[in-house]
C-alpha cells in the first residue's frame, strides 16, 4: 500500500468520524431546506421560484459546517507534526484531507441537493444539474473551507471566524451554481456557467493546497 | 524607493513629513472636486442626485486601491518577512472598510431618489463593493482572533493573497451574474464617455481620496510601529 | 540518511522573547545527547527547529550524509522522528490503526509494526481505542514508530515523563540499541538519560 493510499485511508476515516459521519451535514442541509417553506408560507409558486437557489445557499453553508475540526484536531493533538515529517509535503496531505472532507460530506450532499430542491418544487428535470453543480460546488467549498480552517488555526474561535473568513470567498461559484441550475429551469443555456463553475473548482483545488500548507505551517512555528 | 522606505529610521523620518503634506493635498484636491461638482449643472436624468457621485464614486475607487495596497503589502511582508509591510497591510485594512463603508452608504443614499429603494441587487458594482467589505471585516476578524502576533500576521497575509487572487473573479462574476447595470463609464476603452463637466470634478476627488488614503495610511503604519516599539520596550523592562 | 546534525551559532526567539544565542551542536551518528536546562529555556524549541517547524533568528541547522552536506528538507522527511508531548494519536481510533498509520507514514511496514508494538509490551492492546489507553501506555505506542520505521534522528521530548519503570528501563535498552547501531538522538529530559549521552546545556 502506498503511503498516499495510507494517508486516504486514515483522512476518510477521520472525516467520517469527525461530523458524524454524511450523516450531521446532510441533516442540517435537509432541517435548513425545510425552514424555508415554514418562513415562507406553502405557496407552490412562490416557493418553486426560489427552490434552486435556496438548496443552493442552503449547501454552502451545509458544507462550511463541519470544517472547522478539519486540521485543529491534528494541530491540538500533534498529528500535524507527525504528518508535516512525512514523506509527502503538506500541501498534498491538505489537499487528501480537502478530498476526504468532500468523499465524506460534499458527496452525500450532492446526492441530497436534487431531493431537497425538487421537494421545494424544482423541476424533477433538473435534477441531474443540481446534481452536477452539487458535486463541483461542493469541491470549490471543501477546498476554500479548508483554507479558512487552516488559517483559522491558530485562533481562538473556530467554527464562526472561519464561515467570516469563507462566505466572501465563496462568492463566484455561488453565483455560477446558482446561474447554471436558474438557467436550466428558466430554459435558457446553462453551458456556460457550469463550466465555469468547474472552472473555478478546480483552480480551488490546484491552488489553495499552497495556502492551506502555508497556514498550516504558520500555526506550527 | 521601496528599499529606501525598507529602513526603519529613514521610513519614520519620511512618512512624519510626507503624511500632513499627503494630508493637505487631499484636503486641496478634494474641496476643488467637490467645489466644481457641486457646481456642475444637474444631470438631464439623474438631476441633482449625480452629485453623490462625486463622493461615492472615488470612495469606490480607493476602497479597492486599499485593497490592492494590503495584498501588494501582503505579500511583500510574507516573501521577504519584512515587519514594516506587514504593519503597512494591517493598517490599510480598517481603512479599506471604512472607505467601502462610505461608498455603500453613499451607494444607498444615490439608490434612494434613483430606483425607489435603499439598496438594488441590480447594481453590481455596488454588490462588488459589498463584498469588497466582508473581504476586510474578515481579515480583520482572522487577525484580532489570533493572541501570537507574528502567527496572526502571517495567516492575515495569507488570507490577503488568497483574497487578492479571488477579487477579480469575484468582480468579474458579479459583473457577469448581473450585466443589467450600465457599464463602466470611466475606465471604458476609447475614452472616458461621461462628460467633462462630470468628469473633471469626479478626477479631482479621485486623486484627493487617493492622497487621503496614502495620508492615513502613512500615520496609521507610524502608530503601528510605535505601539511595537511600545510593547518590546515594555517587555524588555519586564525581563530585565 | 543522516550521519551527523551541526547546529551552528543558533538563536531561538519564541514572540517577543529570545531562548538563547550562539548554541553549537554538533551530534555524529553512534552519539546520544541530553538536552539540559530550566522550564521555558527552548529544549523543546530547539528539538523542533531540528525538526524544521521553528525558524532560527540567527545561524543554522545542517544534515550530514555519507556524501556530504543533505537538503535540509529530504533530511527531515526521510531520517527523523520527532516524539514530543502531544502523541498525534486520535482517541477514538483502534491502537492498531493508529500504530500502523504512524509506521507506515514514516516508511515502515505492517509487520515491523507489530513487531515493536510486541517489543513494548502492547500486542494486548491493539485492539483498544486510543481514548482507554493510560499515559504511559499511549506514550509507548507513540515510541513504537521508533522501532516499526527506521530513521536515523531520533528527537525525544521528554520521553521518560509518563513511564513506569519497567518501561523506563526497556526505552533505555531500545535506545542504546538504536545508537549502537549508528543512529543518533537528541533528548529533551529533566531526568538522567538511561543511556551513556553527552549532555548540553541550554541556557539563555
Amino acid at each position: 500500500m502506498s503511503v498516499l493510499a495510507v494517508l486516504a485511508r486514515r483522512e476518510l476515516s477521520l472525516a467520517w468520524a469527525r461530523g458524524g459521519g454524511a450523516l450531521l451535514a446532510v441533516g442540517f442541509f435537509v432541517a435548513a431546506a425545510v425552514m424555508l417553506p415554514l418562513a415562507l408560507g406553502p405557496a407552490p409558486e412562490r416557493l418553486a421560484a426560489v427552490s434552486g437557489g435556496v438548496t443552493w445557499v442552503v449547501l454552502s453553508l451545509a458544507s462550511l459546517l463541519s470544517l472547522d475540526r478539519m486540521f485543529e484536531r491534528d494541530f491540538e493533538d500533534g498529528a500535524l507534526d507527525l504528518l508535516a515529517l512525512g514523506p509527502l509535503p503538506l500541501e498534498i496531505v491538505a489537499a487528501v484531507k480537502c478530498l476526504a472532507q468532500w468523499t465524506v460530506s460534499g458527496a452525500p450532499l450532492a446526492i441530497a441537493a436534487p431531493v431537497v430542491a425538487v421537494g421545494l418544487g424544482a423541476p424533477v428535470a433538473s435534477a441531474a444539474m443540481i446534481l452536477a453543480a452539487a458535486g463541483l460546488g461542493g469541491l470549490a467549498f471543501a477546498f476554500l473551507g479548508g483554507t479558512g480552517a487552516a488559517l483559522a488555526l491558530a485562533s481562538r474561535r473556530g467554527g464562526l471566524l472561519i464561515a467570516v473568513v469563507v462566505l466572501p470567498l465563496l462568492t463566484p461559484p455561488v453565483i455560477f451554481g446558482g446561474a447554471a441550475i436558474a438557467n436550466f429551469t428558466g430554459g435558457l443555456p446553462w453551458g456556460a456557467a457550469l463550466s465555469l463553475l468547474a472552472a473555478y473548482a478546480l483552480a480551488c483545488v490546484a491552488l489553495t493546497p499552497f495556502a492551506m500548507a502555508g497556514a498550516c505551517r504558520n500555526a506550527q512555528s | 524607493m521601496f528599499s529606501a522606505l525598507a529602513n526603519p529610521a529613514r521610513f519614520m523620518a519620511f512618512s512624519r513629513w510626507a503624511a500632513p503634506i499627503l494630508g493637505v493635498i487631499a484636503a486641496g484636491l478634494i474641496g476643488a472636486g467637490l467645489w466644481l461638482g457641486l457646481n456642475a449643472p444637474p444631470d438631464y436624468q439623474q438631476g441633482e442626485t449625480v452629485k453623490i457621485m462625486f463622493i461615492h464614486v472615488p470612495a469606490a475607487w480607493v476602497a479597492m486601491l486599499a485593497y490592492a495596497c494590503l495584498g501588494g503589502a501582503s505579500f511583500v511582508s510574507l516573501v521577504f518577512r519584512h515587519a514594516r509591510a506587514d504593519a503597512a497591510a494591517k493598517a490599510a485594512a480598517p481603512l479599506g472598510a471604512a472607505f467601502t463603508g462610505v461608498a455603500l452608504v453613499t451607494g444607498s443614499l444615490w439608490g434612494r431618489p434613483m430606483w425607489g429603494a435603499w439598496w438594488v441587487w441590480g447594481d453590481a458594482r455596488l454588490v462588488s463593493v459589498l463584498v469588497l467589505f466582508l473581504l476586510f471585516l474578515g481579515y480583520m476578524a482572522l487577525r484580532a482572533s489570533i493572541d501570537d502576533e507574528a502567527k496572526g500576521a502571517r495567516a492575515a497575509e495569507i488570507l490577503a493573497l488568497v483574497g487578492l487572487i479571488n477579487l477579480p473573479i469575484i468582480k468579474y462574476s458579479v459583473e457577469w451574474w448581473n450585466t443589467l447595470h450600465q457599464g463602466e463609464s470611466i475606465m471604458r476603452a476609447g475614452g472616458p464617455a461621461l462628460d467633462p463637466v462630470y468628469l473633471m470634478p469626479l478626477l479631482l476627488a479621485g486623486a484627493g481620496y487617493s492622497a487621503a488614503f496614502g495620508a492615513l495610511w502613512l500615520e496609521r503604519i507610524r502608530a503601528e510601529v510605535w505601539r511595537r516599539r511600545a510593547t518590546s520596550l515594555a517587555l524588555r523592562v519586564a525581563l530585565a | 540518511m543522516i550521519t551527523a546534525l551541526n547546529v551552528e551559532d543558533l538563536a531561538l526567539q519564541r514572540g517577543e522573547r529570545v531562548l538563547f544565542r550562539h548554541l553549537h551542536m554538533r551530534v555524529a551518528a553512534g552519539e546520544a545527547v541530553a538536552l539540559a536546562g530550566s522550564n521555558g529555556a527552548g529544549k523543546t524549541s530547539l528539538l523542533r527547529a531540528v525538526a524544521g517547524f521553528i525558524r532560527p533568528v540567527t545561524g543554522r541547522i545542517a544534515f550530514e550524509g555519507a556524501a556530504g552536506a543533505l537538503p535540509s528538507d529530504d533530511a527531515r522527511r526521510a531520517g527523523c522522528h520527532l516524539v514530543g508531548h502531544q502523541d498525534g494519536l486520535k482517541p477514538e481510533r483502534r491502537a492498531r490503526d493508529e500504530l500502523l498509520f504512524q509506521a507506515r507514514w514514516h516508511g515502515g511496514t505492517a509487520s515491523g509494526a507489530l513487531n515493536a508494538a510486541d517489543r513494548l509490551g502492547l500486542t494486548r492492546l491493539l485492539g483498544l481505542e486510543v481514548r482507554v489507553l493510560s499515559a504511559g501506555q499511549r506514550r509507548r505506542l507513540a515510541l513504537a514508530r521508533l522501532i516499526a520505521s527506521p530513521r536515523p534522528l531520533w528527537l525525544l521530548d521528554e520521553p521518560l515523563a509518563p513511564l513506569d519503570a519497567d518501561s523506563r528501563v526497556l526505552l533505555g535498552v531500545i535506545m542504546a540499541e538504536h545508537v549502537a547501531t549508528g543512529g543518533l538522538i537528541v533528548a529533551a529530559v529533566h531526568d538522567p538519560l538511561p543511556i551513556v549521552a553527552r549532555t548540553v546545556g541550554i541556557a539563555p
